[in-house]
């Protein structure tokens, strides 16, 4: 039946076209809906959080550090509890990477702290003696961008409905603020006050207090997020 | 053609993507020699402060040698093989010159633009899929004048059956558009809010549905970037190198159909144990085992090409080339699926043993093969004999010897890592914590990147001897045959 398509090349190009997408269709399709249901207690990122997740891949941590614990015991003993797919509900992109040169950071904000963050992206081997990381030195110069921040969250909250400004948990508080934008850069930046007061540099530390975010800063409240 | 003149073949695009495909391969191929080196010795991380990280060059490399050399080395191809058989000259079709003249400029631009926005950190995080959103429209554009160019040729073709090498090149075309376009479905930021960066943009899909969706894609950019058009050119180029006709009609055929049916399914093995649901992973998983059967169905049917004809691999360096091509597809079709398998899955994914499995592939199917298809177009685009042959032997042995130091060090690195990561002692606790687990791995990074230098040393001989070739080599008056020559 092939030799006929072989002189006809419209029909060819269809028939490849229905052999390639079947697969996807079916694949993809029927659980597609159920998977982007968040788990109870799921939020989305705050402002500062985003900001943080953006200098991440921007400095693609993700092709070294894998966001996906499987349920093995020597994963979860390793790193804590297993993935669920509701977890990662708010997460536009994913960020499972490909490949672990450095440990799994799914729920890195369990077990490390603002001021190991610091030492760690300054000098890996001064923390971690041995670790063939960069450091990332120019995180504590570069300032994070909040406009782009706060244009992510304001993008997924109209267009994709994720839950801003709505109290989630029934206890009658808004759980993630966003507002307004002059209100939602400022809330940023009361964070990120709590995040410098854990921080030993006093570079950062007078930034933060002048009303600007270093990197850094945003992307260890990114990290202490992931829990 | 009337009378059986001879069709002057325009060669001027292929000969401009031949240039691309030399270029983007230094590049690319560089900055991966840095890379490995960068693992092995992190200091070299500092050499360019912020720029120069690991993390920074790392999709550089992916794209500059994925979309930059081996998509640049298929186009090349195309606009020399779309011609010969179809039996009609670019020179015939204004339109079509056009078309093709600014589908390269186009895909040049482009691929400028990527480095200059992967260098300034501009990703999306999707591996393979990097590009920010106005970079993905440019890519869209080029993709469809590719497509016009394609089916325009067809149109206008003498010879009414479409050679299999085509039907490999319709199905990149298609099945990467398809691809291509759900994958990068992303919504940009500053355009709904009005604030931030004009680049930035939010993936369509959240979560385990983005992860999906990415895959579908990654695996099989994998199949339609780095298999289906360098089977096109392997059909088109071995049986013109050798002179032998290709073994079986038949088993082309099931070859083909059964990897477009196959291989869109696959793409679930990248996430086995994660959270999609088991019936994907199995599926993913099972299929992928299937697929050996019609990847193994083209590399046999190429190596039996050769099937009596084998002195040929003393005689014809270009003939090594394409041999060894197709034993590393079948070598690397057979890796896949084991590491497919859930068990082994288990121990390999996330280790160096899936770069060690791409490069296998890559190094010695993909770039082989383009190379080989270079070195058999250059002398005929150009009207020149290769410069040196014995260059081109020695360049042979030292990119094999450079693939096989880079993949044997990367199994042994991923199956140690692997095992270490989940070694118990006799009380329950976990005997390594993560540290050790990569700084066992030091001797084999340092093996790798001098598997990898060896391999670079013999693409930089490849561009000086396409260069010589080029400016001097020996005029020749008519195109050079080899063998017993088939028709076409």
């Amino acid at each position: 039946m092939f030799h006929w398509f072989e002189q006809r090349p419209f029909f060819f190009a269809v028939l490849v076209f229905l052999f390639v997408a079947f697969a996807g269709i079916i694949e993809t399709i029927p659980d597609f809906a159920k998977q982007s249901r968040p788990t109870v207690g799921t939020k989305p990122y705050s402002v500062l959080e985003l900001a943080g997740r953006q200098v991440y891949i921007k400095d693609s941590c993700n092709a070294c550090h894998s966001q996906l614990i499987r349920p093995f015991k020597a994963e979860t003993d390793r790193y804590g509890m297993y993935s669920l797919s509701g977890e990662y509900a708010y997460d536009r992109p994913f960020l499972w990477g490909s490949k672990r040169t450095g440990p799994d950071l799914m729920r890195v904000g369990n077990y490390r702290t603002t001021d190991w963050h610091e030492n760690h992206m300054m000098e890996p081997a001064a923390v971690v003696p041995g670790s063939i990381m960069p450091a990332y030195k120019h995180q504590f110069t570069n300032i994070a961008d909040l406009d782009t921040a706060y244009a992510e969250a304001y993008t997924v909250k109209t267009v994709f409905a994720t839950p801003y400004d709505q109290d989630l948990d029934g206890d009658g508080v808004v759980d993630v603020e966003l507002g307004e934008y002059e209100a939602a850069v400022a809330k940023a930046k009361e964070d990120a006050k709590l995040i410098a007061a854990d921080m030993k540099n006093q570079a950062i530390k007078d930034a933060v207090a002048n009303g600007q975010i270093p990197e850094i800063v945003a992307l260890i409240a990114y990290l202490n997020s992931l829990k | 053609m009337q009378n059986g003149a001879q069709i002057e073949y325009d060669y001027s695009v292929a000969k401009a993507f031949t240039f691309a495909t030399i270029l983007f391969g230094i590049i690319g191929m560089t900055i991966g020699v840095v890379l490995a080196l960068q693992l092995a010795f992190p200091q070299l991380n500092y050499l360019a402060g912020e720029y120069g990280t690991f993390s920074r060059l790392r999709p550089l490399h992916t794209n500059g040698v994925a979309f930059g050399f081996t998509l640049s080395g298929v186009f090349a191809a195309w606009y020399y093989i779309g011609q010969r058989v179809l039996k009609v000259s670019l020179k015939e079709s204004p339109f079509l010159m056009a078309i093709a003249k600014l589908h390269f400029v186009l895909y040049f631009i482009t691929i400028l633009l990527a480095v200059v926005t992967l260098f300034m950190g501009y990703t999306t995080s999707k591996e393979y899929a990097e590009l920010e959103w106005p970079l993905d429209i440019l890519v869209v554009l080029w993709w469809v004048l590719w497509g016009i160019s394609i089916f325009g040729l067809i149109g206008i073709r003498r010879e009414r059956t479409l050679y299999i090498s085509l039907w490999y090149f319709i199905a990149t075309f298609i099945a990467i558009a398809m691809l291509y376009l759900f994958n990068n479905m992303e919504v940009p930021t500053a355009l709904v809010s009005g604030y931030g960066s004009w680049l930035h943009s939010v993936s369509m899909y959240s979560g385990t549905n983005d992860a999906l969706v990415q895959w579908w894609y990654g695996h099989n950019a994998v199949a339609f970037v780095f298999t289906t058009p360098i089977i096109a050119l392997i059909y088109y180029f071995l049986p013109k190198e050798s002179g032998q006709n290709v073994y079986s009609y038949k088993l082309s055929i099931l070859a083909f159909w059964g990897l477009m049916f196959v291989y869109l399914w696959a793409g679930g093995h990248h996430l086995l144990y994660s959270t999609v649901p088991d019936w994907m992973q199995t599926m993913g998983s099972v299929m992928s085992v299937v697929l050996i059967l019609p990847s193994w169905g083209s590399a046999i049917n190429m190596l039996l090409t050769m099937k009596g004809e084998w002195q040929q691999l003393q005689s014809n360096t270009l003939i090594k080339f394409m041999v060894l091509a197709s034993t590393f597809y079948m070598l690397s079709t057979i890796e896949g699926p084991i590491q497919a398998i859930k068990s082994v899955n288990a121990i390999a994914h996330f280790t160096d043993w899936i770069p060690g499995h791409v490069h296998d592939g890559v190094l010695g199917w993909v770039v082989f093969m383009i190379m080989a298809s270079l070195f058999h177009m250059v002398p005929r685009m150009y009207k020149r004999e290769i410069y040196s042959k014995s260059l081109m032997d020695t360049q042979f042995w030292l990119q094999t010897t450079g693939i096989v130091l880079y993949f044997t060090s990367m199994w042994i690195a991923g199956i140690t890592q692997g095992m270490m990561w989940r070694a118990y002692d006799e009380y329950g606790s976990l005997v390594y914590s993560f540290i050790d687990t990569v700084t066992v791995l030091h001797p084999y990074y340092t093996i790798r990147a001098v598997g990898g230098l060896l391999y670079l040393i013999g693409f930089f001989m490849f561009a000086y001897n396409i260069y010589k070739t080029i400016r001097c080599g020996r005029v020749l008056d008519k195109e050079p045959v080899n063998a017993t020559p088939v028709a076409a």
